[in-house]
């Protein structure tokens, strides 16, 4: 039975992730994300599932990737700092191809910067944060009901992709009630990994033989012994040292990506079919957005909001169509610029890209979007 | 069973030769962990091996088991959660003393305090082997080391102390040289219910022997042999006696809760209390 009720967004993370089947949190308290360790450490024990809090925030994502080993949907939360110490690991996992959902509910920084304080600063690092060159999918939640959405969506491309998929959240979403309709967990469909067939013997954990490119994961403890390294390895999961290895490895972990940007990448658009003026905006600052659209709309500006829900891999299909069609677009975050430099790039000069920035411990005010869209149109003049 | 027969049985075909130096301990240690497995009739399906980053932690590629090759001292987190995840499992921790004590030293001590059922089987070659030689946790003082030329002035841990301090159920130690002892104390390790630390004592004669002038492999074996005291003897000597010594055996061993089986009981109260 569905059921609606007024929920925290953290709580709504919570919610999501047993309605998707989770069976594991591993974390290490630390604002704004505690409710969600919180809620599972409740949660979890009553559909027979583990809740650990662990000594830091590292072991957080370690005992978290070793469930993962054992077959189990696992999540670890955490928020800035405790975010910069998972990096290895989050590196680890899209090596190893170990399926695992990990929420950053953001926060001021740099360094403890101011705790609960809501920002966007970690867009890059989310990107980029852990070393080396590596495929990452990140989701960014703008409502009470997308925390529980995308949280059983995270499940989904986690398991179906065998990689880390990030819960980029803000302290606005994270900690914001609005009204929730869950639906009855039963009715949701459980989001399984792909299990190999086949003679144990003949297993290789990390075959590039299936046409998406991703390889069946064999849980631990049931037959089939294989080798988990964060070392470049060959199909079986051994240390491969050779240059062909590290390239054949790369290309595909980039490949079982890029080639399922259609199923990957979601946007919204929020009255843009004749928009002059483009919006982009995501999590918390995209609700001023759609405030902010309407009031331009109101004044006689033709405004309109792409609102990235997918913010890695880029949605660059949906970016440069917006190029095409816009006279202008504004990019609004509250950091001091990150992902306005990839809209630039990829729009690529076929319309202006600015940036409306904020971080000032302040969410971003539809007003403030309005002057920014009222100056546009001034500067573009006419339309 | 013979050596060749135990090989067949537990090293993965065609994964050896290894990638240690000649004369290096790490083979010994790594044949005493198949000899105590192999003891304990367990089905190499339900075993898991899990290893840091070192020289002592390759060996978990060449053991044919459910294998995890971490990260630089998160063995342990990674140990955990599949000890958590799947209770049924043997799970086996490899780790160096670098790997263990430094980088995954908080790891280490409290995966003692929760005393949950894993086995650590630590490879202690007093040294970064696989770095080269800079100085470890384990390094004892006024050693040289390729981080400190003019000798070391840190102390080392004491290991079993550290892990009984912090609330392990089981420790002990053992050496390379004492190489059926140290399949005892395995076994041990093994059967016992709760947090297991089995130290091995191991001999790095590429990059801590040839830095301290301790000789070829075998002399640093020797050296095992005149400097471990079995536990019950090492007792009963004076402080001067003990100084150049350490004691080997089972040097602790009580009875406590163990964390899987305590969780379990949070799930059926849960289960009964909770209700979603
Ligand atoms: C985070 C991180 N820091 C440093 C290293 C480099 N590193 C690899 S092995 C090692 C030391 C290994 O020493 P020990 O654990 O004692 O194992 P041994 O090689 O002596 O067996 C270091 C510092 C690393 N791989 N990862
Ligand atoms: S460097 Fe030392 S520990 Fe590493 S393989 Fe060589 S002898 Fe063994």
């Amino acid at each position: 039975m569905s059921k609606t009720l007024l929920m925290q967004g953290n709580k709504a993370v919570a919610e999501g992730a047993v309605a998707a089947g989770a069976e594991f949190f591993g974390g290490y308290p630390i604002t704004p994300s505690t409710e969600i360790a919180e809620e599972l450490s409740a949660l979890l024990p009553t559909i027979g599932g583990t809740f650990i809090q662990m000594e830091d925030e590292i072991a957080g994502i370690g005992v978290a990737l070793g469930a993962s080993l054992t077959g189990k949907k696992v999540m670890t939360a955490t928020s800035g700092p405790g975010f910069s110490l998972k990096q290895e690991l989050i590196g680890y996992a899209a090596l190893a191809e170990i399926p695992i959902v990990i929420v950053n509910v953001q926060r001021v920084g740099p360094s403890t910067g101011q705790p609960t304080a809501p920002a966007q600063g970690d867009v890059m690092q989310a990107r980029w944060g852990t070393h080396g060159d590596h495929p990452i999918i990140v989701l960014t939640p703008a409502s009470v009901p997308e925390c529980f959405r995308l949280t059983v969506r995270a499940y989904e491309l986690s398991e179906k992709y065998r990689t880390p998929v990030i819960l980029l959240m803000d302290e606005i979403i994270g900690h914001m009630r609005e009204k929730v309709q869950l639906p009855a967990y039963d009715s949701i469909p459980k989001p399984e990994r792909k299990k190999p067939l086949g003679p144990p013997e003949e297993y290789r954990a990390y075959s590039g033989a299936q046409t998406d490119l991703v390889p069946p994961m064999a849980a631990f403890g049931q037959g089939r012994r294989w080798h988990v390294t964060g070392l470049i390895h060959d199909e079986y999961g051994f240390p491969d040292g050779s240059g062909k290895a590290t390239q054949e490895l790369l290309d595909r972990l980039f490949a079982k990506i890029n080639n399922h940007l259609d199923d990957i990448v979601e946007t919204e658009e929020y009255r843009l079919d004749d928009a002059d003026f483009a919006l982009v905006a995501y999590g918390g600052t995209a609700r001023a957005a759609y405030a902010a659209v309407d009031l331009a709309r109101a004044e006689g500006v033709k405004a309109g909001l792409l609102r990235p829900i997918t913010i890695w891999p880029l949605a660059e299909k949906q970016l440069k169509a917006l190029g095409g069609q816009v006279k202008h677009i504004i990019v609004a975050e509250m950091n001091r610029g990150q992902y306005v430099l990839e809209v630039e790039r990829t729009v690529a000069g076929r319309c202006p890209v600015t940036l409306y920035a904020k971080c000032n411990n302040e969410a971003i005010a539809p007003a403030e979007l309005l002057a920014a869209l009222q100056k546009a149109k001034q500067h573009t003049g006419g339309a | 069973m013979f050596m060749e027969q135990l090989i067949e049985k537990y090293f993965r075909p065609g994964r050896l030769p290894h990638i240690w130096c000649p004369g290096c301990a790490n083979g010994i240690i790594t044949g005493a962990l198949v000899k105590a497995i192999y003891r304990t009739g367990l089905d190499k399906d339900n075993i898991a091996v899990v290893s840091g980053i070192g020289c002592s932690s390759r060996a978990s590629g060449y053991l044919d088991f459910n294998t995890v090759h971490s990260a630089h001292g998160r063995a342990l987190p990674f140990a955990t959660g599949i000890k958590l995840a799947a209770p049924q499992m043997t799970v086996i921790v490899i780790t160096g003393d670098g790997d263990a004590a430094a980088i995954g030293g908080n790891h280490f001590i409290h995966a003692a305090r929760r005393n949950i059922d894993l086995t650590v089987l630590l490879y202690n070659n007093n040294t970064y082997g696989m770095t080269g030689g800079q100085y470890s946790p384990l390094t004892p003082t006024n050693s040289k080391a390729s981080t400190a030329p003019y000798g070391t002035v840190d102390r080392p841990f004491d290991l079993a102390a550290l892990a009984r301090g912090a609330g392990a159920t089981f420790a002990a130690r053992g050496s390379a040289f004492h190489a059926p002892m140290l399949v005892d104390l395995i076994l041990s390790g093994i059967r016992h219910k709760g947090f297991s630390l089995v130290e091995a004592v191991a001999s790095c004669p590429i990059s801590y022997g040839r830095q301290n002038k301790l000789g070829d492999a075998p002399a640093m074996l020797k050296w095992q042999r005149d400097h471990a005291v079995p536990a019950a003897a090492y007792e009963k000597l004076n402080d001067e006696q003990k100084a150049d010594k350490f004691p080997i055996g089972v040097l602790h061993q009580a009875d406590a809760p163990e964390y899987t089986e305590e969780y379990a009981k949070i799930i059926a109260r849960a289960r009964k209390e909770g209700g979603h």
